[in-house]
């Protein structure tokens, strides 16, 4: 009883960020995966050369589409998953240490995180819903110029066991699996924070320079402590940039429907990984920054000083997905589309990338300044706050 | 000259609210050292931080010389405590994942004070540089905190139970510190404690009971850290 105080259902609203993932992911996959199963069950209707090669682009398009997709957003999750785990229990380390002190054990306490699975399963079963909606006009338009002949859409009951059981239960496992390592400390140490901050210290292997001034060493320390915020800011401007750059190239390529949905998937996922990852940052910080205000140093000041560092990362999330969406763009025509005919010739979009670079620019520095007004919010009293 | 006239201050809500300060009026001399004493729930931590300027009074003045820091807008009052006033908390407060040498220099870069390692060897911490504040001791880490607001050559520093996280032999060591170096600065010093033997080491003394002050002391003479009781 005393744990289920500890880790509740309502622990799980912040897992919104893996809900939104996880929705995108599953979204994606259900209609390319359908939509694959539905098409290789028509293999004996396809009489033609034409039709063969067309038929043929269209698997391959959704299994890379699944795989690229899919995965890289599954894996994602996982990520984030890890880093809520972690981040709950480096937040709750009196109370966990409370009850380990009072015998229970590690696995015990770690039993409860499956609840962490649940925000997987909302996410994937809306996205598996939201997926059936769509179908209809997608199998329209993966079919437009009427090559194959009518494809009759059909409920696959092994994906919803393939893409909202099973992800739901691999994540609560992942859940309880890390929870449990990560519990399984000295209580001291879950009790005590200057213990796990000495440990902590004391893997520094660079000596700080000395003539550098405090705020810039403020900056490159708040980036270094929390490597994981990094991987999600370069995450959503990579998806930022690699998303609308690649929905521009739909419009050629695939249809303006796709183009669509990749540039809304794409906002989505960069916006909820952008807001996840500054919120983390800001509320990690409070107490600094309430003491650099006790200080007098300005809303700017603590705004550089604890936000200015994931700049240049950004803008290298943005470089890596124009790279990505490039490559991938490349081997779909060159590899996967070769002998289909009528398929345009593609070349890197200067204009695409140039208006998603100025968007992205605009994007960012918006986030920034509605954070920066947070900041100003947060009282001097904050330090008072135990 | 800090000058404090009628200062009220209430938490909570309508039926909730309840009067912390009821009518404070005080005078600190430049220079001076004054403690605020009384009991846990006497509102002295409060008076600290409404005339320090880290929350703002229900009513009343409060002058440092011809300002008035009630009237002061959050912009103005942060330049304030920049350029006027330090801070020393009972929990010390340190940036964590900052060095001693890092920490200090957040209170030396606001004053452009480029001899801040003078200040760090005067508490006694120059071979402790680079070590972080998980590393030393709670004494050394309050000696951390000391060096961190004298950094940035404040006018007024205001203290709030600085030794109450400390054992009697560390306690003496930091208010000795902190008497030495006020003379060496010749800053005003206010500071908040529940020991009345503490107080005797100061100029001014404030006893403050249920939110109002009950008697103002002053000393001519006063004692050392290492001769008060504990």
């Amino acid at each position: 009883m005393v744990i289920i105080m500890v880790v509740g259902i309502k622990d799980t609203s912040k897992l919104l960020g893996i809900l939104v993932i996880v929705f995108c992911a599953v979204l994606v996959c259900t209609m390319f995966l359908n939509y694959r199963m539905d098409l290789s069950a028509m293999e004996q209707e396809i009489t033609s050369r034409q039709m063969r090669i067309f038929y043929e682009a269209q698997l391959s398009t959704a299994t890379v589409v699944c795989a690229v997709s899919g995965g890289c957003l599954l894996l994602t999750s996982g990520v984030m998953l890890l880093f809520y785990i972690r981040h709950y229990i480096d937040t709750h380390k009196k109370e966990l240490g409370i009850l380990k002190a009072l015998g229970y054990s590690d696995l015990k306490i770690a039993k409860h995180f499956w609840v962490f699975g649940s925000s997987v399963f909302l996410g994937a079963a809306l996205g598996f819903l939201g997926a059936f909606g769509l179908i209809p006009s997608f199998y329209q338009v993966q079919n437009a110029d009427q090559f194959l002949p009518e494809i009759p859409i059909h409920l696959h009951p092994s994906l919803f066991a393939f893409l909202v059981l099973l992800p739901t239960a691999a994540f609560a496992a992942l859940a309880v699996g890390f929870a449990w390592q990560k519990l399984n400390m000295p209580v001291i140490r879950l009790l005590k924070d200057h213990v796990y901050h000495s440990a902590k210290c004391k893997k520094r292997k660079t000596a700080p320079v000395s003539s550098r001034p405090f705020l810039e060493d403020l900056k490159t320390n708040t980036r270094k402590d929390k490597k994981i915020l990094v991987f999600f800011i370069l995450f959503a401007s990579f998806c930022f940039s690699s998303m609308t750059q690649m929905s521009a190239g739909m419009k050629d390529l695939g249809s303006v429907m796709m183009g669509a949905m990749m540039l809304l998937i794409g906002l989505v996922l960069a916006c909820t990984t952008l807001f996840l990852a500054i919120t983390t940052v800001i509320n990690g910080n409070k107490k600094t920054i309430a003491m650099m205000r006790v200080f007098g140093y300005s809303q700017r000041e603590c705004c550089q000083a604890i936000l200015g560092g994931y700049r240049p990362v950004s803008y290298v999330g943005f470089a890596l997905g124009t790279v990505y969406q490039y490559a991938l763009l490349r081997i779909m025509v060159d590899l996967v589309f070769r002998d289909v005919e009528q398929i345009p010739v593609y070349r890197f979009d200067v204009p695409a990338m140039l208006l998603s670079l100025a968007a992205f620019i605009v994007t960012y520095e918006l986030v920034m300044l509605l954070y920066s007004r947070r900041i100003g919010r947060i009282s001097v009293k904050e330090i008072m706050l135990e | 000259m800090i000058k404090v006239t009628d200062i009220t201050k209430s938490y909570g809500s309508r039926e909730n609210r309840f009067p912390v300060l009821k009518g404070i009026s005080l005078e600190i001399k430049d220079g001076s050292f004054a403690v605020i004493l009384g009991a846990s729930g006497s509102g002295k931590s409060t008076l600290l931080h409404v005339i320090s300027g880290l929350e703002p009074p229900d009513g009343g003045r409060i002058l440092y010389d011809d300002t008035d820091i009630t009237l002061l807008s959050d912009q103005a009052l942060t330049k304030f405590r920049k350029e006027t006033v330090g801070f020393i908390f009972q929990q010390y407060f340190l940036l964590p994942n900052m060095n001693v040498e890092q920490n200090v220099k957040m209170g030396a870069d606001l004053a452009g004070n480029h001899q801040y390692k003078a200040v760090i060897q005067a508490v006694g911490l120059g071979e402790k540089l680079h070590k972080y504040p998980a590393e030393i001791s709670g004494g050394e880490q309050q000696r951390v905190s000391i060096a961190r607001a004298l950094a940035k050559n404040p006018k007024v520093l205001f203290l709030d139970e600085p030794t109450g996280a400390l054992d009697e032999r560390t306690g003496r060591q930091v208010l000795n510190y902190l008497s030495g170096l006020q003379k060496e600065y010749g800053f005003t010093m206010v500071m908040v404690t529940h020991n009345r033997n503490i107080a005797e080491m100061a100029d001014t003394v404030i006893h403050m009971n249920s939110g109002k002050i009950s008697e103002i002391d002053t000393r001519e003479t006063q004692k050392t850290a290492y001769e008060i009781g504990w």
